[in-house]
């Protein structure tokens, strides 16, 4: 068991596997993304509310899930960092941050464009909104903190430390957020309470939410893949790889 | 043959970009007395620091009494006194008030800290703030736990820095009895020092190449 | 090494460590410096009754806008001033070597932090505190209101002091430790600043409020106990970068 976990925290043997890995997860995820884009976007029916506006949730769907699960992976790959200094998972960290703080970004982005035709305003102070902007902090806090120190094992496990201290305080975040959305606006338009969505419109979301979680990890794996070569570059093996590259 | 107090094997740190040292090996037992040189940046302070357990980012084996350092450090920090470059004394505060919360750990009552700063030659400042005394003097504040200290390892980072020749002279005896009476002591000095029986290590700074 | 090599005096690791002694001595120590230290006591302090009298020039002196408004600007105010003044809670012991010392003594960074971190709040959270009532009367707040509010800042504030000392020590030591620290720790302030303006909003809405007062607690209580955790960790990377 311990011997199977040192492996897997080896950077060598996973930038191997992932190597083998990553075609498929290229090939799987973008296939499942467009069809589940095409789908979405030109054949599953019109919203009986908002008309064609609400196709918009093919793309901002997935982004924001994802964009909250990286949170998490980030979270749980900071305590691996913490409890059992495992050189993969500081390697994961950093790498996904920056990912994620784009996702955060995007989802936010999609989500004003919806906001428009739906609430008539870009942006709403609501509480689903306003959780997501303040993930956009947290996530720009790590990416900000792992460029300001210099030294790559120091940074990493700065970050591990944040995105812990993070993940803790954001059901408290969430739920004050909805508190106070309480407070101060009486509930008229809140986008939980969605009509139940039929199955030519929850389809192909569960394809593009896949894609977008496949492609994910493929570019997970090639970021970490280039850290990794950068860290280690001074070991053999690196070497070796790369002189036929270079060469 | 006495068991070594600290053994180092295999030891390696890199700072940034740079590898400071390599597969660095070494052992210091009761009575010894070691001095860690080499030029500006070699990485003698990261060393020390590595050694007292302030720089935890380093790969290789450290050991405290034959067991990892990380695993018996509560053992390990009741018998360490580590004076780094920095004084370590709050400058707003008397070196007597600096002193007693520094060894608030130990039982010392405060005639034994006017002793001590008396043996320093700071007496007549010990009600003094800090921030009014010279560098030297701060430091000779720092320097005044040696004679309150009944850790086995002292790790003296620059110690003599600002230190005057009488000064230099009494630490210099000070270090040598306490060797004597089997302490271990490591330190890094410019100074050239008048001791016997003083092992030393160097550290080149050069840059080696990382086995896998 | 001779046959006859000395055999060092160990002090042994079952020796009770005195760990009240240890956090009472940093605490005093903390308090005694701080408290001759004028400038950065008065600080915060000053800096709290600026960003509270731009309020009503900035927007608007009616009374029911202030009386609505206050309890926001007061806590965006003491939340603004905790920030400034958690630059020097490591940065100065940090340069002087002094948080070396502190990483050294055998008793639990956790307990010391804990010190720390009290002595800290006692001479910059507290006065905030003590001077809100009369800040709270030119903002037009008054009775119950007034002291709801005094009150959120007295459970508040440490809770700030903590969460704002993981930051502290995360950025300890870098370049751009200013602007990098309120990245860090403003989203962590959120829940905070949430429950401590909406009591006193409740309250002035007759709403019920012992609950709300009970979750400040809680979360004064989580941050009390786990912040320290995550300072003492980052102090010892930060200490290691320096």
């Amino acid at each position: 068991m311990w011997r199977v976990f040192h492996k897997l925290g080896s950077p060598k043997w996973f930038f191997g596997i992932a190597s083998r890995l990553m075609p498929w997860l290229l090939a799987a995820g973008l296939c499942l993304l467009l069809a589940g884009l095409v789908w979405g976007l030109l054949f599953a029916p019109a919203d009986f509310r908002q008309g064609d506006s609400y196709r918009i949730i093919f793309i901002h769907v997935p982004t924001a899930m994802l964009a909250q699960s990286v949170y998490i992976m980030m979270a749980v790959a900071g305590v691996v960092t913490l409890v059992w200094r495992m050189k993969l998972a500081d390697v994961f960290v950093r790498s996904v941050a920056p990912v994620g703080l784009a996702l955060t970004f995007l989802a936010l982005f999609t989500g004003a464009v919806w906001g428009k035709p739906t609430w008539g305003t870009w942006w709403v102070w609501d509480a689903r909104l306003t959780s997501m902007l303040v993930l956009l902090f947290l996530y720009a806090g790590a990416v900000a903190l792992a460029k300001a120190i210099e030294d790559e094992k120091l940074a990493a496990r700065a970050v591990a430390i944040l995105v812990v201290v993070g993940v803790i305080n954001i059901p408290i975040i969430k739920y004050s957020v909805e508190w106070w959305n309480t407070l101060h606006q009486p509930a008229t338009f809140k986008l939980t309470e969605k009509p139940t969505m039929p199955a030519e419109m929850w389809m192909p979301l569960l394809l593009s939410v896949l894609g977008l979680y496949l492609l994910f990890g493929w570019l997970a794996c090639l970021r970490m893949q280039t850290a990794i070569l950068l860290r280690e570059r001074r070991t053999r093996w690196v070497r070796e790889w790369i002189e036929p590259v270079t060469r | 043959m006495s068991h070594p107090l600290l053994q180092v094997s295999g030891l390696a740190c890199e700072r940034g970009d740079r590898l400071l040292f390599a597969d660095l090996s070494l052992s210091v037992a009761p009575g010894t007395l070691l001095r860690v040189e080499g030029p500006n940046g070699a990485g003698k302070t990261t060393l020390l620091r590595i050694l007292s357990g302030l720089h935890d980012f380093y790969d290789g084996d450290v050991r405290w009494c034959g067991e990892p350092v990380r695993r018996v450090r509560d053992h390990f920090l009741r018998n360490l006194l580590y004076l780094g470059h920095r004084p370590g004394i709050k400058p707003r505060l008397t070196p007597m008030e600096n002193l007693r919360s520094l060894v608030s750990g130990a039982n010392v009552g405060d005639e034994r800290l006017e002793w001590a700063l008396d043996e320093v030659g700071l007496l007549p400042f010990a009600h003094t703030l800090c921030d009014r005394l010279s560098a030297g003097q701060q430091r000779r504040v720092a320097l005044a736990r040696l004679y309150l200290s009944d850790h086995a390892l002292w790790i003296l980072d620059e110690a003599f820095t600002a230190i005057d020749r009488d000064g230099v002279a009494a630490l210099e005896s000070l270090l040598a009895a306490r060797a004597r009476a089997g302490g271990a002591i490591i330190l890094t000095t410019h100074h050239p020092l008048a001791l016997a029986d003083v092992t030393t290590l160097t550290l080149t700074g050069a840059e080696q190449e990382l086995a896998s | 090494m001779t046959a006859m090599a000395p055999r060092p005096r160990f002090i042994a690791a079952d020796t009770p460590l005195p760990l009240g002694r240890a956090m009472v001595a940093i605490f005093a120590r903390d308090v005694r410096a701080g408290l001759r230290q004028r400038q950065d006591l008065l600080n915060p302090v000053v800096f709290f009754v600026m960003v509270v009298a731009l309020f009503p020039l900035g927007v608007s002196p009616e009374s029911g806008f202030l009386r609505q408004a206050g309890p926001g600007i007061l806590w965006v105010a003491a939340l603004l001033s905790t920030l400034l003044s958690l630059d020097h809670l490591f940065r100065h012991d940090h340069d002087q070597g002094v948080l070396d010392q502190m990483l050294l003594q055998p008793q639990p960074l956790y307990l010391l932090v804990l010190a720390k971190v009290s002595a800290h709040w006692m001479l910059t959270g507290l006065p905030l505190v003590l001077i809100s009532p009369l800040l709270g009367l030119m903002l037009q707040l008054e009775g119950n209101s007034l002291w709801a509010l005094c009150l959120t800042l007295l459970l508040g504030t440490p809770v700030l002091s903590f969460i704002g000392a993981i930051g502290a020590a995360l950025t300890l030591g870098l370049r751009s430790a200013g602007v990098l620290l309120s990245l860090l720790v403003i989203p962590l302030y959120i829940p905070v600043l949430i429950f401590g303006t909406g009591t006193v909003m409740s309250l002035s809405e007759g709403l019920p409020v012992s609950g709300h007062f009970a979750l400040l607690g809680a979360m004064l209580v989580l941050a009390v106990l786990l912040a320290p955790l995550a300072v003492a960790g980052a102090l010892r990377i930060s200490v290691s970068n320096g």
